[in-house]
């Protein structure tokens, strides 16, 4: 035990990048929930004399092009961008856990077949697959939603049947079968609840990348149309005043950044408390 | 600094050891007082051991696990791990004061002064390189023969740990090798350098038995070479035939410290005394723990016995002399390899039925095979006389809870989500939910836990503990056939000793039927009314238990035998 | 109650079980009578033929007539209609069609673009170039980062490595097209070293390689050091050290290439972002290439080319993963046995 000891991983701590993380995100579900409590200005209303204004007096943030005003675009937008995403990731985390499941639970035909169509579908790029979704939809939120789900639902699927064999061959559900309970039980007790228990980690981690892939879609133009307030456009019309007004492009880039570094902290953490088992 | 007292005082009541033989030969390492500890984890390994191994001599280190005796090996050579610090009064290796020894002094003892077998070859040896790259690279670290030369010097060092067309053996990788043989080539990579100290940690313990015999004769020719050795083991009787002096570790302390033959016949410890008696094969068929440890013990507290169980014994069998799990003809392959070649048994109420085999033999395959998960290929296991595995899993189900398996590694057994008081009442759906917690309780009594731990999980329980709470739930369904699978193989010896008497005691008060599989043969023997010794798939010896280890007629069981290693008389 | 370490080392070995888990006989395995690398080129072959059919099944499964999508936003006129009927064989029964699309595709050719009244081979044949380079750079960016980093902090508990782990933690989450505009306003725009947009010249690839590249730097990275530090703690780095190899030696000779096995099971995933990534980064960058083309096949509703860009990146992505897999094959040996 004493060799062991040195080399065991040090316990997970509450640390503060974590506590920091957890504030921020709390910060961004009130701009989803409840804009209108961090700002009162409208984030569509332009006004074209005070275009490209920096950050002062009556626009913390500056005003963007058409003299809109960057932080309420940026409050707003967090409904958009976000929202967005965890749509997706709820989407993608129920019918990829449905289906790997079914897959993981089904016969030797059925769940081959299934698996092989996650693997083929998997190989596919995210971000092509999503296009090729929306090539058929055309651009739009729902499609968005739609296409960013549907490209991400093979990574889930065929993790949640990866994890579902793990736990059907364990040793904990052969040992239930000798006590002579009835394959449903079985299922219910031991394979469900520890198949699925990982999931919300996963999802944690996976609605960053939603996030980002959101962002993506919509600084190619594919997402919410203007003028609606979304951070993946508000960035891709930025590109072109770089030059004269960088602030424009600063301040959607680090609320998209520390959304995602945040989830990603906070993903990390949960998975590590999982792995730990630390009750 | 009051370990130090009380561990001088400790060493102080043993015999008067000189750290330095009476020879006047320097010692290839003294240290005194050496301490490891792991300030990152609050650990302390190693609390104040002395030792001195001469040119030539053989020293044994043994203790169970957690006794700081690997620390204290690799701490000789100044690996004693990451983030170690180590701190000694004396501390002199190769000729060198160790206390003022920089990583490239160390690095220049490590393989030329000193090489390191470790257990395990398969992950003791890269297993991503040749076996001829590994003992190429002491050849060349050291420059012990010019480029040129060392192919030849590779072949030559296989050829003598014993290893046959060396040239062939040098260009494969370990897991194509078997264990024996790679066990020896790692060997052969530890002495390539020609170092005066060979340390060898546990360096049979993955092997099977025969092997292990091989394993520890090429060690005695080492030292009958000349070489040092520096023995780590938690077993006694292995150490036996190597050692000249013997030092018992307990807790990261010496506890005992003599020549080999006195430690192990004449030993004045307690500790000591207790380890010698828990190797079970030193007694057949008596308590295995005469040394009450200071966990705590179930047999001293009285069990009441479950009234009905007198009736419980028999009313199935119409004949009570019938058996209650039997099997005939029993066959299955994995693909192109027959694990259980036509094997056949009969397991009777009351009796314990020892299989006994080296990996590979199909012995976990049988216990699959009466546990009715896995359908044989041919033959047949009946059970109380009925059907068993015949049966559709359908209707095998209400039979379910008469046959019960307890398994080598009971953490894989637990579901992780688990409390131990759920994991006992798992099998408890019967009973209505207030009584499952009586029941529970009740059988973890038995079993000798406190109720207090019905709410831990079982990560946090030690060994013992968690093969424990995996007896008590086999029992919940009071199973009248209970198949053991190495339940005692991971566990330390003392631990072990303890398990097989609750094993031994609950046979005697439920009449409980047996089938008891393990690699070993000492502990197959103590608990066994009847064996089977199995080979490659196929029973080659079967009868009264008694009888086999005394008068075994298959040489396959002789050789088994001969190899077990044994403690001096 | 002390808690048990996680890992207590069994005093006594386990017997190995017969079988590992994931060889039962009770599961399917492949058919052992193919050799290894044969069942790799059929499953390959089966990936691309699922690649053509989900990209049929797109076209299928959108709303509206076939002729319509195919058409997308180009010119409509009869003669156009009575050419993609005759293509595409619409008058035919619904196998034929398939299968004579699969047979068209196996002679490579991908199709005609109604909307650029071109063959979709010569749309993409002249934008595979550039983006080739610049998904090349990036990866040999990311790969050179993620070595030197991975190598540099691993097993050290000091400052450095939780610099670079943070560093890596941002490069992992920001999205690529940030990074861009970051790497734009301070080397071009403020700077001026590089320029904004083009793959004129050379230096115009550094921005966009980074860009494409960091993020691969931070996922490899991580995967690296976690695999550096995980074979650093294996028995037979103890072996070596006590041969008196050096640290470096041991890292070199020992612990990279037990590292290297879990970043090139990731391979897969890289291809996805290298490419997914170039659509976002030539449009950031306003650089030529397949991900701009498949950008305004997309607006256009061009489907022949969108299918195309699908097809097209299932075969880059099986060929690299036929490649890997051989390339795991000669890092592990215990995969050539087995």
């Amino acid at each position: 035990m004493a060799v062991a000891a040195p080399l065991a991983r040090p316990g997970v701590r509450l640390r503060p990048g974590l506590v920091l993380a957890l504030l921020v995100l709390a910060v961004l579900v009130v701009a989803v929930a409840a804009p209108g409590l961090v700002t009162r200005i409208d984030p569509l209303a332009a006004d074209p004399l005070r275009a490209l204004a920096p950050p002062g007096a009556g626009h913390p943030l500056g005003t963007d092009h058409l003299g809109r005003d960057v932080l309420a675009r940026v409050v707003h937008g967090a409904r958009h961008s976000l929202g967005i995403g965890v749509l997706a990731t709820a989407l993608a985390v129920g019918a990829g856990s449905l289906l790997g499941l079914a897959a993981g639970l089904a016969g030797r035909l059925a769940g081959e077949a299934l698996a092989r169509v996650f693997d083929v579908l998997s190989t596919f790029p995210e971000l092509l697959l999503a296009l090729l979704v929306i090539a058929i939809t055309g651009p739009g939120t729902w499609n968005v939603v739609a296409a960013i789900g549907i490209a991400q639902i093979p990574t889930y699927a065929r993790v949640v049947r990866a994890q579902t064999f793990v736990v059907r061959r364990s040793g904990y559900v052969e040992q239930a079968v000798t006590f002579g309970h009835s394959r449903a039980r079985v299922v219910a007790r031991h394979v469900l609840p520890n198949v699925v228990g990982p999931v919300p980690v996963l999802a944690t981690i996976g609605l960053g990348q939603a996030v980002i892939a959101t962002s993506g879609l919509s600084f190619l133009g594919m997402g919410p149309q203007p003028p609606a307030p979304e951070w993946g456009t508000m960035l891709a019309e930025s590109r072109d005043y770089l030059r004269v007004a960088s602030w424009v492009a600063f301040s959607p880039g680090v609320a998209l950044t520390l959304s995602v570094v945040c989830l990603t902290v906070a993903g990390r953490h949960l998975q590590r408390r999982f792995e730990g088992r630390t009750p | 600094m009051t370990e130090v007292a009380i561990n001088r005082a400790g060493s102080a009541s043993g015999p008067a050891t000189a750290p330095v033989p009476a020879t006047g030969v320097a010692p290839l390492v003294a240290v005194e007082n050496l301490r490891v500890s792991f300030p990152a984890s609050g650990v302390e390994a190693v609390r104040g051991v002395s030792l001195s191994i001469a040119p030539g001599e053989c020293v044994a280190l043994v203790g169970e696990s957690g006794s700081g005796k690997s620390v204290t090996a690799r701490a000789l050579i100044g690996l004693a791990g990451p983030g170690a610090r180590v701190r000694a009064s004396a501390f002199r290796v190769g000729g060198g004061d160790a206390l003022t020894f920089g990583p490239r002094e160390w690095r220049r003892l490590r393989g030329r002064f000193a090489g390191l077998v470790l257990q395990d070859a398969l992950v003791s040896l890269d297993p991503l390189r040749t076996v001829g790259a590994e003992i190429t690279e002491v050849l060349a670290e050291h420059d012990v023969v010019p480029r040129p030369a060392r192919p030849e010097r590779v072949r030559a060092l296989l050829e003598a740990v014993g290893v046959r067309d060396p040239e062939v053996r040098a260009r494969q990788h370990p897991h194509q090798l078997s264990g024996g043989l790679r066990q020896r080539a790692l060997i052969a990579s530890a002495i390539a350098a020609e170092p005066e100290l060979l340390i060898a940690d546990e360096p049979t313990t993955a092997l099977d038995v025969t092997v292990q015999a091989q394993i520890l004769r090429l060690l005695a020719d080492r030292k009958a070479a000349g070489t040092a050795l520096l023995m780590i083991s938690h077993d006694l009787a292995v150490v036996a035939a190597v050692a000249d002096r013997v030092l018992v570790m307990r807790d990261g302390v010496v506890v005992e410290d003599g020549p080999a033959r006195e430690v192990l016949t004449a030993p004045r410890h307690d500790y000591t005394r207790a380890l010698l008696a828990a190797v079970p094969s030193a007694s057949p068929r008596r308590s295995a723990s005469p040394v009450p440890s200071a966990s705590p013990v179930p047999s001293a507290s009285p069990v009441p016995r479950r009234p009905g169980r007198s009736q419980k014994a028999d009313p199935h069998g119409a004949d009570p002399r019938g058996a209650v799990l039997a099997a005939t003809g029993l066959s299955v392959a994995y693909g192109s390899r027959t694990a259980v070649d036509d094997v056949s048994f009969r397991l009777h109420a009351g009796e314990t039925l020892g299989v006994v085999g080296e990996s590979g033999s199909g012995k976990t395959t049988l216990a699959r095979l009466a546990l009715g998960l896995l359908a044989p290929d041919a033959g047949e296991v009946t059970l109380r006389g009925g059907p068993w595995s015949g049966l559709p899993e359908r209707r095998r189900r209400p039979l379910r809870p008469a046959v019960q398996v307890i398994a080598q590694n009971p953490l894989d057994s637990f579901d992780p989500r688990h409390t131990v008081g759920r994991l006992v009442a798992d099998p408890l759906s019967a009973l209505p939910r207030p009584r499952r917690r009586e029941r529970a309780i009740e059988l973890l009594g038995r079993v000798g836990l406190p109720p207090e731990l019905l709410g831990r999980r079982p990560r946090e329980l030690s060994g013992g503990q968690r093969q424990r709470v995996a007896i008590a739930r086999a029992l919940a369904s009071r199973p009248e056939v209970l198949i053991c699978d190495e339940p005692v193989s991971a566990l330390d010896v003392s631990i072990q000793a303890q398990v097989l008497d609750l094993l031994a005691e609950i046979q005697a008060e439920d009449g409980t039927a047996l089938l008891f599989i393990s690699h070993d043969l000492g502990v197959v023997r103590h608990l066994s009314d009847r064996v089977l010794v199995m080979k490659d798939g196929r029973v080659v010896e079967e009868g009264d238990a008694h009888e086999v280890f005394l008068r075994p007629r298959h040489p396959y069981t002789r050789e088994l035998l001969a190899a077990v290693p044994r403690l001096p008389e | 109650m002390t808690a048990a370490p996680p890992a207590p080392r069994p005093p006594i070995s386990r017997p190995p079980r017969p079988h590992p888990p994931w060889s039962r006989p009770s599961w399917p395995r492949p058919p052992a009578w193919l050799g290894a690398p044969l069942r790799r080129l059929v499953s390959a072959a089966a990936v691309l033929w699922a690649a053509a059919t989900t990209a049929y099944a797109a076209l299928l499964l959108a709303p509206g007539d076939t002729v319509d999508l195919l058409v997308g936003d180009g010119a409509d006129t009869p003669e156009i209609r009575a050419q993609i009927v005759a293509e595409w064989g619409l008058d035919r029964p619904e196998a034929v069609r398939y299968l004579s699309y699969l047979g068209r595709l196996l002679h490579g050719d991908l199709g005609r673009s109604y909307q650029l009244q071109q063959d979709v081979g010569e749309v993409l044949a002249g934008q595979v170039g550039p983006t080739a380079r610049l998904t090349l750079a990036a990866a040999a960016v990311g790969v050179a980062l993620a070595f030197a980093l991975a190598v540099a902090t691993a097993g050290r508990s000091a400052w450095p490595r939780r610099i670079v782990s943070a560093a890596e933690l941002v490069a992992v989450s920001v999205p690529q097209f940030v990074i861009g505009i970051v790497l734009l306003f301070v080397f071009s725009f403020s700077l001026g070293w590089f320029p904004v947009s083009g793959a004129a010249d050379p230096q115009a690839l550094v921005l966009p390689a980074l860009a494409l590249g960091l993020p691969v730097a931070g996922v490899l990275g991580q995967v690296l050091r976690e695999g550096l530090e995980r074979a650093l703690e294996q028995p037979f780095v103890v072996t070596a050290r006590s041969r008196g190899l050096g640290e470096r030696a041991v890292v070199a000779r020992h612990a990279l290439r037990h590292a290297l096995l879990p970043a090139v099971t990731l391979t897969g995933w890289f291809t996805g972002v290298l490419l997914g990534g170039a659509v976002i980064t030539e449009a950031l960058f306003g650089r030529p290439g397949l991900g701009r083309v498949a950008m305004q096949a997309v607006s256009a509703k061009d489907m022949p080319v969108v299918m195309a860009v699908v097809i097209l990146s299932a075969a880059v992505y099986v060929t690299i993963s036929v490649l890997l897999d051989l390339a795991y094959r000669i890092i592990d040996p215990r995969l050539r046995s087995a």
